[in-house]
């Protein structure tokens, strides 16, 4: 096989069934995939959970992640956040001529490493080909199950359903995967890795509790600000959160200091918002503490009605910040 | 005053004469915002957003003659993010863009050369928009297109600097009794060079950091001062009184003092660089881009920039003029006083 990808691997011929057979049939290994029909048949009872992405980060590899695992965690993650069970997921690559092959492997079997360890399964997926300069596109779709036990807890779930005296909790540290792309964009050396990473564990330990979960959302482009602001005007509630609370990385604390960001309004990819009533947060922090991507999870702040649809910062000098949604692009300062 | 309480508690309490304080510099204001610091003053104190945002002070003609070079088929721009959403007369580089102008974000100055490097045929010209700050940056550029011989690369200059559009603004009356001096200008600029103005009007400047204790402490100390003519540096680490020679020699090797156009306040004698004549070859004609055509007539960048008013008092402000489709450069930029007004929740 060629090392590069070519107008031909797009032709729906030979070169494309190679690439088929080859890469994604082998990495995605399953019965319905492996059937080749038109379109996949899969059992579903009850209603579903619906939904769609693109991916198109740059560059495909950065550090602690890549497109592939990122495009599993974002669907995944948007599944859970109503309280689904993520079950079956679509995949549309779009490869831009020069992509390199091997490279095409690797980022293939991340994504299929991630959607086996968030347990769903890809059962369709297509390949095109366009003209440009070795870069990759991949649209999603990701249908999700509600399980008999947990409907209870979940059909209240919802971005307005916060409520005087709840609680907000996130369930780590904020702003690390939007600071390790910029960092790899800007070629500025750090550590910081992305977070991103699937929530399941996290959500079906919620789930189970039997905690009232009014909201959960995942922190991802325009970060927490952004997340909670539109939950605050959904629910026509006051949101306000202590500075001093919001758990930030040092090393992504000091690098959006260097450019004159944000980390709240910085973006996650595998990060969540919870609100419940404040009476269950201490047991819902202990339950996403010793969840899978939870150790660094923090209650941040309370919901209160005075000022209906807002959210609040409590400084770290004791100000009070009116937070609204990210607004300009978040790019760097330059004086 | 030892603790941080006891200038918070200090500042909340203060009962004497008015005190209006204008923070020039864009990322002071963003900062002020961040902070929430507005609040956390009495009433006697009220802080206003001057003309310190590079993008926000650059007139129409500039990005006009921007667009112009991005629409050559053989050039192609390349600027920091903020640039590209200013207004011009007619539009935007954002706008000219989909129209088929060559167009390249980039984080610095000096991404430029591997661009040049690359595709030698092709003129790239950097939009060179800055105070103080910046300009060494484009020295350094400068000493490196002529180090290596790079022949593809030209600068579109909007350098500006701030003790002249202070003196300026006090010239035209501004109602301001205290300025916060901008912490990063100054550290290229050493703090002495706030000493004339602030004798010469006898007000009191701080020079301050960004974090939220260092500017409640200048902010303090320019209250304190008021109606005295000095000089107080908030920012030591930093700063020194005749600040970076390094880099004022380099900036003055390639370039000179202009009277140039700001946004909404027209020429001002001397608050400028542009490229000096024996470097004219890397010039893409900076020199007499004086016309500044507001888009929108009704758009009061020009007095939220001279802190005439408050960006609240702008009847487009929120409304008509919005971060996604901005009227005026104060709302295009995060260090714009409108946007971080806006972004701040700022009364």
């Amino acid at each position: 096989m060629a090392e590069k990808i070519t107008m031909a691997h797009g032709s729906g011929g030979k070169s494309t069934d190679e690439l088929i057979d080859t890469i994604f049939a082998k990495e995605f290994d399953n019965p319905v995939l492996d059937a080749m029909e038109d379109s996949a048949v899969v059992p579903v009872t009850g209603k579903i959970a619906l939904t769609t992405d693109s991916f198109v980060v740059t560059p495909l590899k950065f550090r602690g992640g890549d497109i592939g695992r990122l495009c599993v965690c974002g669907t995944v993650n948007d599944l859970l956040m109503r309280g689904a069970v993520p079950a079956w997921l679509t995949c549309g690559f779009i490869l831009e001529e020069g992509l390199d092959i091997g490279l095409l492997k690797e980022l293939t079997a991340s994504m299929a490493a991630t959607a086996k360890e968030a347990g769903i399964r890809i059962a369709a997926g297509d390949t095109k080909v366009v003209e440009g300069h070795g870069g990759m596109y991949i649209n999603t779709a990701g249908v999700g199950i509600f399980p008999e036990e947990t409907s209870g807890v979940t059909a209240g779930i919802c971005a307005s359903g916060a409520r005087e005296g709840d609680a907000i909790l996130v369930s780590g540290t904020m702003g690390d995967h939007h600071a390790a792309i910029l960092s790899e964009r800007m070629e500025i050396e750090t550590d910081i890795e992305s977070d991103n990473a699937p929530l399941v564990d996290m959500v079906r330990n919620l789930l189970k509790s039997g905690l009232h979960i009014h909201t959960m959302r995942d922190v991802t482009r325009g970060g927490l600000a952004t997340v909670l602001r539109e939950l605050a005007k959904a629910s026509g509630k006051t949101f306000t959160i202590r500075e001093s609370a919001v758990p930030v990385n040092p090393k992504v604390k000091s690098f959006a200091g260097l450019l004159g960001l944000d980390p709240v309004y910085m973006g996650n990819e595998g990060k969540m918002a919870v609100i419940l009533p404040e009476s269950e947060a201490q047991e819902a922090l202990q339950i996403i503490r010793k969840s899978r991507y939870g150790s660094g999870a923090a209650i941040i702040g309370r919901v209160t009605a005075d000022k209906p649809g807002e959210l609040l910062m409590e400084t770290d000098i004791g100000g009070l910040r009116r937070l609204d949604v990210l607004q300009g692009e978040g790019l760097p300062r330059i004086c | 005053m030892k603790t941080l309480d006891d200038v918070k508690a200090w500042l909340k309490m203060y009962d004497g004469p008015a005190m209006r304080i204008m923070e020039v510099c864009g990322s002071h204001t963003g900062a002020v915002s961040k902070n929430g610091i507005p609040g956390m003053l009495s009433d006697k104190i009220r802080l206003l957003s001057g003309p310190g945002c590079p993008v926000c002070v650059t007139p129409s003609a500039y990005i006009d003659r921007l667009i112009e070079l991005a629409m050559r088929p053989d050039t192609c721009v390349v600027t920091f993010g903020d640039l590209i959403r200013v207004p011009g007369s007619e539009k935007s580089l954002a706008l000219a863009k989909g129209e088929g102008a060559r167009v390249k974000m980039v984080y610095s100055p000096l991404d430029i050369l591997p661009l040049a490097k690359k595709e030698p045929d092709r003129i790239w010209c950097f939009a060179a928009v800055g105070f103080e700050t910046t300009t060494p940056v484009y020295a350094a550029l400068m000493e490196e297109l002529i180090r290596e011989d790079i022949r593809n690369v030209r600068l579109l200059t909007a350098l500006k600097t701030m003790p002249e559009v202070i003196d300026w603004l006090m010239r035209s009356g501004a109602d301001v009794q205290g300025f916060i001096a901008p912490g990063h200008v100054s550290v290229v600029t050493g703090s002495d060079i706030w000493k004339p103005l602030a004798q010469k009007y006898s007000i009191p400047f701080g020079v301050a950091g960004f974090e939220g204790p260092e500017l409640l402490a200048a902010i303090a100390g320019i209250v304190r001062n008021y109606g005295r003519g000095v000089v107080k540096n908030y920012y030591p680490r930093v700063v020194t009184p005749e600040g970076n020679r390094m880099a004022q020699e380099k900036v003055d090797r390639y370039f000179e003092k202009a009277d140039v156009v700001w946004r909404g306040m027209g020429k001002i004698a001397g608050s400028g660089r542009v490229l000096k004549p024996e470097y004219s070859f890397f010039d893409a004609g900076s020199r007499g881009l004086d016309e500044d055509r507001k888009k929108n007539s009704a758009c009061h960048c020009d007095e939220v920039l001279t802190g005439r008013i408050t960006p609240r008092q702008c009847p487009l402000f929120g409304k008509a003029c919005t971060p996604v489709n901005p009227q005026g450069a104060c709302m295009v930029s995060t260090e714009g006083a409108c946007l971080s007004w806006l972004a701040g929740g700022r009364e």
